[in-house]
């Protein structure tokens, strides 16, 4: 089958594409797109999260025909017109959360849609909501450095001061 | 021609971030951009015009005959290119790390679940997976050999691999052993020196590394009829001795390119589908991409060796160690894979860090029909320090002593001697870790008043509120060695280019250290600039153009690598330097590298390196040996087996539900000597990382494998921890340098893997009462409900 959907604001489309394929094939295998990451494809880790209407969802469980028409937003479309991290990329690095790396594409989705909800969680709500996304080096400590780093950063920006 | 990068070459750019940062500063690491936009290529991202998927059938026996093998209907659909069996390889068809036991391909027998038997290449994964399916094996199915009495007793149950094969190390079923004697060794009157005996069996589960990207790569096959590989790995050339001769290929004809790695802990350090991804792209003649699901990447590596280990502890009524005996059975699988070196580990840490008078050790690792255990993250240091001090928290009991103050009394220090003879001649300041980690302050109690469900066991699943709950404080230290032991020559080779680029030095570095996430080439970077001078660094890619960069394991890299490092860029500077003195005629004694200029401290800056280096670039590549070490003599043990030891000690905070034997590690605290901290973001990073797997391995995480078939290959079902169950871990380094190390540095990765279990499990017991003598602990284990 054809599909056609809106990845980072651009329109593409992926031919023969067969029915069982999962969004984060689509994305990784078709549009060039592999900055989701394929740790399970089983929903249990949330290495591929991405948003999908705005609501973050684990596209390896998203089945590629669900897509058609709709938008979604993955990591690559996280930074800055200009190419300049976003602030929620840019606290990652700064803060040291990223090892090897595997786990933060889809952290980085799930933690800027935790900020779009509430910029100042407390540390039981960063947990609560980073809790389907396993990461097997940092020991998370940093994740949450990175996280209440972000949430400073956005209040900061906002006026809320620091 | 492909329309996308082909392998790692876009996790070049940027890595030459301009930075002041040297040793001892914590400058961001060079791929964190890539890999935070999205861009950083991971293996399993490699990906080629007109490439391939490649799968293999395995099996879903632990130990069968091979009847007979029919690949034709599989040949049959559409879209598969090529099926293979241990027919179709070239060459050797046997490989393995240290006893090369094992075949790239079944040959008439599976001696575990999950064997590879063919391989499938196919033009889209759904093809290859609906091709294994009709590969049809008929088998003659075995009963398996899957525990220690069955594997010690062959004549009744057979041998898993025929008694003549294989048999450099060991016999029967027994793939290695290791005996350790010291002092009068442990006999009835031995035993009568001590006032009190304390014996207890404690029991390992069989933990996974779990690491987060899939075994994966692409294999492209040359124009001059050698191969490109882009691979996940920990050492680029061990993999390539041991594939090229299944190839059939001469080792230059083998080019194995680091691709992005999602973390190894060990399971990378083994073969997986690098041969098999090999193997069809040469029967295919186009590029093969293999990528395995999560299921099959439990099935693909080598996990950490369960245990079964007896120990005797004895000591006088004031709390002094008198002997200690003790018996390590490790289940090493159906292949060797780096099952001697664990043993070796086992049997030379397998008493602590503890100076014992008298000691007795026997280690082995066995030959079973159960999954294949290898390396991870502590290799052997892990199981017995379990083990001993569990020990420990007896003994104190016991005698009734504080267990801290127990552990510091026969703490060892610089200057006493190993139980196999070593004398440990740098800081191991076993007894100042145990008390920091004391006096750092508690957490705050439990606050049932002003209770968030979500801090307590169980969490989100609304389980309790807060009824039921019992806290227990736990502490613990473990030894773990650095580096390869036993006599290998471990070495590391850099290659260190300094020349001058768009008007200012620019050094590049170049080794074959797999970079797996532990931030190998931000320390790379910082010793070059603190060597050079420089502000600009670039890393080249690890590949095999270089020298062997040896593993990214064993806690060596930092030390063998990073100092390989600094050889070859103190060899650019004395060449820089030496071609000023040629031209200038320099005679002062004190020239140094500093911001980009040559100085000198009396005289000032004598040139800019632009100006001396012009249009020449100097590029020097030195290798780094660590200091020899011998290999344990068989009987005894005794030798100068290990380079470096490594302490950590731990605090471990819990509540436990004892209604619902739920347990919520509240605080996981870490006192670590690392010699010097190159950087000490990274650093605690790695202990911070190290002591999770810990904690997953003490409350969570086994791979359960019932009469040799494994039941939970998923992470559905294999659980490792989330940010849920992990607390904060509070780190306190300390830098007590060691004088035969560069830098003075001590490895880090691994310690807090070894020392951090045996505190949580610590603190449960103290929590409960209940002695607990098997790890991961289970909520039935507490409640009694097993
Ligand atoms: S890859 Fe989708 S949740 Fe793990
Ligand atoms: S950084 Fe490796 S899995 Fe999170």
């Amino acid at each position: 089958m054809r599909i056609t959907f809106t990845a980072n604001g651009k329109p593409v489309e992926a031919d023969d594409v067969w029915e069982g394929e999962s969004l984060l094939y689509v994305l990784r295998e078709r549009v060039g797109l592999p900055g989701s990451k394929n740790a399970c494809e089983q929903g249990e880790c949330g290495s591929c999260t991405v948003y999908l209407d705005g609501t973050p969802v684990c596209s390896c469980l998203v089945a590629a025909g669900q897509v058609q028409d709709r938008e979604v937003r993955t990591v690559e479309g996280l930074a800055e017109e200009n190419g300049e991290l976003g602030l929620v990329q840019q606290a990652f690095v700064d803060a040291g959360a990223v090892q090897c790396g595997f786990c933060t594409p889809g952290l980085l989705v799930q933690t800027d849609a935790l900020l779009e909800k509430d910029d100042q969680p407390s540390d039981n709500d960063i947990r609560e909501a980073l809790s389907g996304n396993l990461c097997r080096c940092t020991g998370y400590e940093k994740i949450m450095d990175a996280v209440r780093l972000a949430s400073a950063r956005k209040c900061a920006g906002k006026g809320h001061g620091e | 021609m492909s329309t996308r990068t082909i392998a790692g070459q876009k996790n070049l750019q940027n890595i030459n971030q301009a930075s002041a940062d040297g040793i001892g500063g914590s400058p961001l690491r060079p791929d964190g951009t890539l890999k935070v936009k999205g861009e950083f290529a991971y293996s399993s991202d490699m990906w080629h015009e007109d490439m391939l998927w490649g799968m293999a059938l395995r099996s879903p026996h632990p130990r069968a005959n091979i009847l007979s093998v029919d690949i034709s209907e599989a040949l049959k659909l559409p879209g598969v290119y090529a099926v293979l069996t241990h027919q179709d390889i070239p060459g050797s068809k046997f490989y393995g790390l240290e006893i090369k036991d094992q075949p790239a391909l079944a040959i008439d027998k599976v001696r575990y679940h999950g064997e590879p038997i063919a391989l499938v290449a196919a033009d889209h994964p759904e093809t290859a997976r609906r091709a294994v399916k009709k590969i049809k094996v008929e088998y003659e199915v075995l009963t398996p050999i899957v525990t220690e009495e069955q594997c010690l007793d062959p004549e009744t149950h057979g041998y898993v691999h025929e008694p003549h094969e294989f048999k450099s190390h060991g016999y029967g079923n027994i793939c290695h052993e290791q005996k350790l004697v010291s002092g009068l060794g442990v006999t009835d009157e031995v035993r009568a020196l001590a006032d009190v005996i304390v014996t207890g069996e404690y029991e390992v589960g069989m933990q996974d590394q779990a690491f987060l990207g899939p075994e994966s790569g692409l294999a492209v096959p040359a124009e001059d009829g050698g191969i490109d590989l882009y691979i996940a790995t920990q050492w680029l050339h061990v993999d390539r001795e041991q594939m090229a001769p299944v190839l059939g290929l001469p080792e230059e004809k083998v080019r194995l390119t680091l691709a992005g790695v999602g973390g190894a802990f060990g399971g990378r350090e083994d073969i997986s589908m690098q041969i098999h991804a090999c193997l069809l792209a040469q029967h295919t003649g186009k590029p093969v991409k293999i990528v395995y699901a999560r299921d099959e990447s439990f099935f693909g590596h080598v996990h950490r060796h369960p245990a079964k280990m007896r120990y005797e502890h004895g000591a006088t009524r004031d709390g002094k160690l008198v002997f200690a005996d003790c018996r390590i059975v490790l289940d090493g699988g159906a292949y060797a894979s780096a099952s001697p070196a664990v043993v070796g580990n086992a049997a030379s840490l397998g008493h602590g860090p503890y100076v014992i008078p008298n000691v007795k050790m026997h280690a082995i690792a066995l030959y079973s029909n159960n999954p294949s255990c290898g390396a991870m993250r502590g290799f052997g240091a892990v199981q017995a320090a379990f083990g001993y001090e569990s020990q420990m928290d007896k003994l104190a009991a016991e005698l009734g002593m504080d267990p801290v103050e127990l552990r510091q009394l026969n703490a060892m220090a610089e200057g006493d001697h190993m139980p196999t003879g070593q004398r440990i001649d740098s800081p191991a300041p076993v007894a100042e870790l145990l008390q920091r980690v004391k006096d750092m302050p508690l957490p705050p109690p439990l606050d049932l008043e002003n209770l968030d469900i979500r801090a307590v066991p169980g969490a989100l699943s609304n389980t309790s509120h807060g009824e039921g709950i019992v806290r227990g404080v736990g502490y613990s230290v473990g030894i773990k060695n650095v580096g390869f032991s036993e006599g290998f020559d471990d070495y590391s080779t850099a290659r260190v280019r300094l020349e001058v680029i768009g008007g200012e030095p620019v050094a590049m570095v170049h080794t074959a250290m797999a970079e797996v996430g532990q931030g190998g080439v931000t320390v790379h970077a910082q010793i070059a600039r603190t060597e050079l001078g420089v502000e600009q660094v670039t890393i080249h890619p690890a590949n095999t153009e270089v020298g062997s960069a040896g593993s990214t394991s064993a806690s060596r890299q930092t030390y063998m690598t990073g100092g390989a490092v600094k050889l070859a860029a103190e060899a650019v500077k004395l060449a820089l330097i030496t071609k000023g003195r040629r031209r200038y005629g320099w005679t002062q004694n004190d020239i140094d590298l500093v911001g980009g200029k040559v100085v000198s401290e009396a005289d000032g800056v004598l040139v800019a390196m632009v100006d001396l280096l012009g249009d020449e670039a100097i590029d020097l590549t030195r290798e780094h040996h660590h200091r020899p070490t011998q290999p344990f003599d068989k009987e005894t043990g005794q030798g100068f087996g290990h380079v470096q030891y490594t302490f950590c000690a731990n605090r471990a905070v819990v509540d436990v539900d004892v209604e619902l034997g739920l347990v919520k590690v509240v605080e996981l605290t870490a006192v670590q000597d690392v010699g010097k901290a190159l950087n000490p973001l990274s650093v605690v990073g790695q202990i911070q990382g190290g002591c999770t797997q810990a904690l997953g391995l003490a409350v969570m995480e086994e791979i359960i494998v019932k009469d040799g078939k494994v039941r939970n290959a998923s992470f559905t079902d294999y659980l490792i921890p989330t940010i849920l169950d992990t607390p904060p871990i509070p780190v306190e380094i300390l830098e007590l340098p060691d004088p035969n190390a560069p830098y003075g540095l001590r490895g880090v990765g691994e310690a807090p893997t070894v020392s951090a279990t045996p505190s949580i499990v610590a603190a449960i017991r103290q929590a409960t009462g209940i002695a607990l003598n098997r790890i991961p602990v289970r909520p039935e284990h507490l409640t009694g409900t097993l």
